[in-house]
C-alpha cells in the first residue's frame, strides 16, 4: 500500500481501529500487558493511567511508531501491526503538538497534503478550510511560535485533521494548557472531534479531561487495563479498589453488606445507607464503601446518627464549601456544605445523606 | 542593577585601552599601512599574477574544504547520532581525535604517511610495482584533503549537537502525516540543521581562510595569501605585505558579515528538549558492512597519530627507501631532555602559553563581567574588541603586531617587542582572546544577576561579592577556557613564524626546522610532546566542565 493508497481511505469509511492483546516489554519491564480495545468510528475513547502506565506507549503502537511484541492492531478487518506510521493514515497530536518551528501555520496544516502530491494550491485551500474550521481563520501566514499554546494546539488538531484521517490519536492533548483555557478546549476539541466521524483514541492523565470528552474510558495501571467503560460506569460501578482509588474523591471505608444496604462502623459507631443497585454485584470479599462529597452531609457535633470528625481543611467551591474531614487515622471523607459553621480543627459530625452509595469489593 | 557608572568606567578603562592597543591599532595599522603612498601597494597587488593567484587558490581551497568537510561531517553525525551498531562509540570517541592534533602536527603527518616518502604512499607503490609514487602530496587538492581531516571535526560536533537536540516528535509528527523518510530528511530534519551546518561551514571556512600550516608545508606551487604575506614580508616588501594582509583580512570578515545576515533571516528557533531515540540496524549484512566500515574509518583516523608516535622512536637519518622506519630508538626523547639546544623550544613554549594565559584569564574575566553583568554605553565596543581576534586570521593578526611593535615611539603608542621574547606570548594572548572570554561569558551567564545584587543588599562588600560570588560563578569557563587557550599557545604555529627569533622559537618551529634537517625522529618526538601537552589539557577541561556541570 503507498501513502497514495492510504490517503484515499478518506474519513470514516476504515472501520473500528482495534487493539488485540497488546504486549510490548522494555527490558525486563513489561510496558504493556495484553491491552485489547476498540474504538468506533465517531466514537472518542480515553486511555486514562497515571505515568508510566503504559498508555503512551499503547497510543504510540497503534500509531505505529513502536512495534508491539506481541498482538495485533486492526483497522475494521484489516491487520496494519507492521504497517510504518506513515502509511496508517492516522491523523496525530502530539503533547508538545510537534508543529514544525520552520514553517507557517498553513505550511504546517498542509504538510500532510504536500506528503499526499496533492497540489500546492489545493494542499492550501484545503489547509486553510481546515484551520478555519479550527476557528483560526486568518492566521494561516503566521510563523507557528508566535501563536499561543491553545492557538497552537488548534493548529495540530488542524493538521491531523486535514488529511481526512482513519483514526485520530491524540497525547495529553490538554495538559500543556492552563486550567481556563482546558475548559474551553475539552467542549472544542469533542465537538472537532465528533465532527471527523473517525475513532478517536485519546490518552490523559487526567481522568477528568476523560470524563469530560470521552464517550469511554478505559482506565490503565501498570500496564493492564482495569476497567473499560462509560466515564458513568467507572464512577458508579468501578471494576475495583483500584479503580475507584483513581477515580472521583471518596473515602474508602470497609462495610458490610446485606439486602441492599451497606453498614459502615467508624469510631465504634455504625451506620447504614443504601447501596447503589448497579454495584451491588461487586459487594463481594471485603466489599469498600465509596464515600464521595455528594453522599456525606455535615451534623452536628456528637449527633448519635452521625460519625465523628475533625476539620483538617476547607475549600471554597462555588455554591458549596467542601470539608475534608479526618474521622479515623487514615480514613479521610470529603464532605461539601452550604453553610460554613466548622472551622479547621473543630469536631464535627458526618452522616450519609441517604443517597445510593456504591460498593466496590478489594 | 543599577550601580555607579563610574566604578564600572574605572574597571572597563583599562581593558578597553588595553584592547584597543593590541586587537585594534595593530590591524589598522596594516590597512593604514598599505595605503602608504597611495594607491601604490594596491596597485602593484592587483598587477602581480603571484597575487591574483593567492587570492583565488585561497577562496578555492576555503570553499573545497567547507564541502569536503561537509561530505564526511554530516553522514558522520547522523551515523553515530542516529543508528545503534557495533562499535559506535568506539567510533563516536575516534572521530574528534582530529581536533586533537595541533594544526602542523597534522600535516606533517599526512607527510609521513601520503607523502611522496610516505608509507601509504610507498605501500601502495611496491604492491603494484609501481616506478614511482602513485601520487604527490602537493598542491590544491592535497591541502584540501588535510583540511577535509582536521575540519570534518567541526561539521561532525556542531551536526551531532544539533542532531542531539532535535525533538524527535516533529520526525515522528511528519511520519505520522505521510511523509517518507526521504521527504522527512528534506523537509523537516535538514532545514531544522540548518543554523548548525551554518554554523560549522563558517567554522570550517575561516580555519581554511587563514590556513597556513598545510600550504606552507605542501603547498609546492601553490601560492595563498596567508603564505604570500610572510613571503613578502621576508622579501622586505611590507606595503605589499600590508595588502595581501587586509585583503586576507577582509575577506574573513566579508564571510563572517555574510554569515550574520543569513542567520538573521532565518527565524529557527532550536527545538528544545531532545530525545534520541537510535534505531538498531536490524540486517545482518549492513551491519556488519557497517562494522567494517567503521573499523576502517576508525584506523584511519587515528592512523596519523599512530605515524606520528611510531616515526618519533625512529632513528633519525636511516629513513630513506624502506616503507617503514628501519631503526627504533629511544635516543630522540632522550636528546629533548637532555640537549639543552633542543630542550629549549619546549621551555619556550611552556613559558610563553603559561604567560599568555594567565594574562588571557585576568583581562578576559574582567571583560566577561562587564559583558554579562554591567550595562554601561562601552558595551559594544568591548564586545566587538573581544570577538574581534577571532574573525582575523592569525597571519594578519601577527603581522599587525610586526608593523606596531617595531619601534619605539611614546606618541602613537609603539613599543619594541619584535625580536624580544615578549611578541609572542602577546601574539598568543591576543589569538587566545575570544577563546577564553567566551567561555568565562557562558559561565557567568548562568549567574542569576540578583544574586550579585542579593550579596551586595546583605550589606557584601563590592570586593566580597566578586569573591564569593562573581568568580566561583565565572571559574569553571575560566579554567575550561584557559586550558584550551594553553594547548592552542604551546602548539602555535601561524604567527610565531612570522614574529619569532631563535632566542625565543617555539617547539613548532623547531619541528619544521629538524623537518627541513631531515631528522624526522627528532619533529616526531617533538610533536608527540605536543599531542601529549593537548590531550593533557583537553581532558583536564573536560573534567573541569563536567565537575561544574
Amino acid at each position: 500500500m503507498t501513502v497514495r493508497d492510504a490517503a484515499a481511505g478518506t474519513a470514516g469509511s476504515g472501520g473500528t481501529l482495534s487493539l488485540r492483546n497488546i504486549r510490548r516489554r522494555f527490558g525486563s519491564h513489561l510496558a504493556v500487558d495484553d491491552v485489547s480495545l476498540d474504538v468506533a468510528p465517531g466514537e472518542l475513547v480515553a486511555l486514562v493511567g497515571a505515568s508510566g502506565s503504559g498508555k503512551t506507549t499503547t497510543l504510540r503502537i497503534a500509531a505505529g511508531y513502536e512495534q508491539p511484541d506481541g498482538g495485533s492492531v486492526l483497522v475494521g478487518d484489516k491487520d496494519i501491526t507492521r504497517l510504518p506510521p506513515q502509511m496508517r493514515g492516522f491523523g496525530m497530536v502530539f503533547q508538545h503538538y510537534a508543529l514544525f518551528p520552520h514553517m507557517s501555520v498553513e505550511q504546517n496544516v498542509a504538510f500532510g497534503l504536500e506528503a499526499r502530491g496533492v497540489s500546492r494550491k489545493a494542499r492550501l485551500e484545503k489547509a486553510r478550510a481546515a484551520l478555519t474550521g479550527v476557528g483560526l481563520g486568518g492566521a494561516g501566514g503566521r510563523p507557528v511560535q508566535s501563536l499561543s499554546g491553545g492557538e497552537q494546539q488548534r493548529v495540530a488538531v488542524a493538521r491531523a485533521l486535514v488529511i481526512g484521517p482513519r483514526a485520530l490519536l491524540l497525547d495529553e492533548p490538554l495538559s500543556n494548557l492552563d486550567p481556563v483555557l482546558r475548559q474551553s478546549m475539552r467542549d472544542d476539541l469533542s465537538a472537532l472531534l465528533r465532527h471527523a466521524n473517525v475513532p478517536a483514541l485519546l490518552v490523559t492523565h487526567d481522568q477528568e479531561d476523560a470524563f469530560a470528552i470521552a464517550d469511554r474510558v478505559a482506565l490503565l495501571s501498570k500496564g493492564r487495563i482495569l476497567q473499560n467503560g462509560t466515564p458513568a460506569e467507572l464512577y458508579n460501578n468501578p471494576a475495583s479498589l483500584d479503580v475507584a482509588k483513581f477515580i472521583g474523591r471518596g473515602a474508602l471505608v470497609p462495610c458490610t453488606v446485606s439486602d441492599g444496604r451497606a453498614a459502615v462502623s467508624i469510631g465504634g459507631r455504625e451506620i447504614s445507607f443504601p447501596v447503589l443497585s448497579d454495584s451491588v454485584g461487586h459487594a463481594g470479599r471485603r466489599p469498600h464503601a465509596i464515600l464521595r462529597p455528594e453522599h456525606l452531609e455535615l451534623a452536628d457535633s456528637g449527633a448519635s446518627d452521625a460519625w465523628q470528625g475533625t476539620v483538617l481543611a476547607r475549600r471554597f467551591a462555588g455554591s458549596s464549601i467542601v470539608y475534608r474531614i479526618e474521622m479515623e487515622p487514615g480514613i479521610i471523607a470529603e464532605v461539601s456544605g452550604t453553610d460554613d459553621r466548622a472551622q479547621i480543627g473543630t469536631r464535627v459530625g458526618v452522616r450519609p445523606r441517604g443517597t445510593p452509595v456504591p460498593v466496590v469489593a478489594e | 542593577m543599577r550601580r555607579s557608572a563610574a566604578g564600572t568606567w574605572l574597571l572597563a578603562l583599562p581593558v578597553l585601552v588595553l584592547l584597543l592597543w593590541t586587537v585594534l591599532y595593530p590591524n589598522a595599522a596594516v590597512i593604514v599601512g598599505s595605503f602608504e603612498g597611495g594607491l601604490a601597494h594596491w596597485r602593484e597587488f592587483l598587477a602581480s599574477p603571484a597575487d591574483r593567484e593567492a587570492l583565488s587558490s585561497t577562496l578555492i581551497i576555503s570553499v573545497a574544504s567547507v564541502f569536503a568537510a561537509l561530505v564526511i561531517g554530516v553522514p558522520l553525525a547522523f551515523l553515530l547520532t542516529r543508528f545503534e551498531f557495533p562499535g559506535r562509540r568506539a567510533l563516536r570517541i575516534v572521530a574528534t581525535l582530529p581536533a586533537a592534533l595541533p594544526p602542523l602536527v597534522g600535516v606533517i603527518s599526512f607527510l609521513f604517511l601520503y607523502g611522496e616518502s610516505g608509507v601509504v604512499t610507498r605501500a601502495v607503490q611496491d604492491l603494484f610495482g609501481m616506478d614511482e609514487a602513485p601520487w604527490r602530496l602537493t598542491g590544491i587538492w592535497a591541502i584540501v584533503f588535510v583540511h577535509a581531516y582536521t575540519m570534518y571535526v567541526f561539521v561532525f560536533l556542531f551536526v551531532s549537537a544539533g542532531l542531539e537536540r532535535f525533538d524527535t516528535s516533529l520526525d515522528e509528527a511528519a511520519a505520522g502525516l505521510g511523509a517518507s523518510p526521504r521527504h522527512r530528511l528534506r523537509r523537516v530534519t535538514l532545514p531544522l540543521l540548518i543554523p548548525a551546518i551554518a554554523g560549522s561551514m563558517l567554522l570550517v571556512f575561516m580555519n581554511s581562510l587563514g590556513s597556513f600550516s598545510a600550504p606552507y608545508v605542501f603547498g609546492g606551487g601553490i601560492r595563498v595569501l596567508s603564505t604570500q604575506i610572510l613571503a613578502s614580508k621576508l622579501n622586505g616588501a611590507m606595503g605589499l605585505a600590508y595588502v595581501e594582509t587586509t585583503v586576507l583580512a577582509l575577506s574573513a570578515v566579508a564571510a563572517l558579515g555574510l554569515f550574520r545576515i543569513l542567520q538573521r533571516k532565518q527565524r529557527v528557533v532550536s527545538t528544545g528538549k531532545g530525545s534520541v531515540t537510535r534505531r538498531a540496524i536490524s540486517s545482518h549484512g549492513l551491519r556488519i558492512a557497517l562494522a567494517i566500515a567503521g573499523a576502517v574509518v576508525v584506523i584511519a583516523l587515528i592512523l596519523p597519530h599512530l605515524m606520528v608516535i611510531l616515526v618519533s622512536f625512529a632513528r633519525d637519518g636511516v629513513w630513506t627507501t624502506q616503507i617503514l622506519p628501519p631503526e627504533y630508538t629511544l635516543e630522540n626523547y632522550r636528546r629533548l631532555a637532555t640537549d639543552a639546544q633542543l630542550w629549549r623550544p619546549i621551555s619556550n613554549s611552556v613559558l610563553m602559553a603559561l604567560i599568555a594565559t594567565a594574562a588571557n584569564i585576568v583581562v578576559c574575566f574582567v571583560a566577561a563581567y562587564l559583558l554579562v553583568l554591567r550595562r554601561f554605553s562601552g558595551r559594544p565596543l568591548l564586545g566587538l574588541l573581544v570577538a574581534l581576534p577571532w574573525a582575523i586570521p592569525a597571519t594578519a593578526i601577527a603581522l599587525g603586531l610586526a608593523a606596531t611593535f617595531n619601534q619605539s615611539d611614546i606618541w602613537t603608542g609603539r613599543v619594541v617587542l619584535v625580536g624580544t621574547f615578549w611578541i609572542l606570548p602577546l601574539a598568543y594572548f591576543i589569538r587566545n582572546i575570544p577563546l577564553v572570554a567566551t567561555a568565562a561569558e557562558s559561565s557567568l551567564r548562568q549567574l542569576d544577576p540578583a544574586l550579585e545584587d542579593a550579596a551586595r543588599g546583605l550589606g557584601a562588600s563590592w570586593w566580597l561579592t566578586m569573591r564569593k560570588v562573581v568568580i566561583p560563578a565565572a571559574r569553571p569557563g575560566l579554567i575550561a577556557g584557559g586550558l584550551l587557550a594553553a594547548v592552542t599557545a604551546v602548539g602555535e604555529f601561524v604567527a610565531s613564524i612570522v614574529l619569532y627569533t631563535h632566542a625565543n622559537r617555539p617547539i613548532s618551529i623547531e619541528i619544521l626546522a629538524q623537518l627541513r634537517a631531515l631528522a624526522f625522529g627528532t619533529a616526531a618526538a617533538y610533536s608527540v610532546l605536543l599531542i601529549l601537552l593537548v590531550l593533557a589539557m583537553a581532558i583536564g577541561a573536560r573534567t573541569v566542565e563536567e565537575q561544574y556541570a
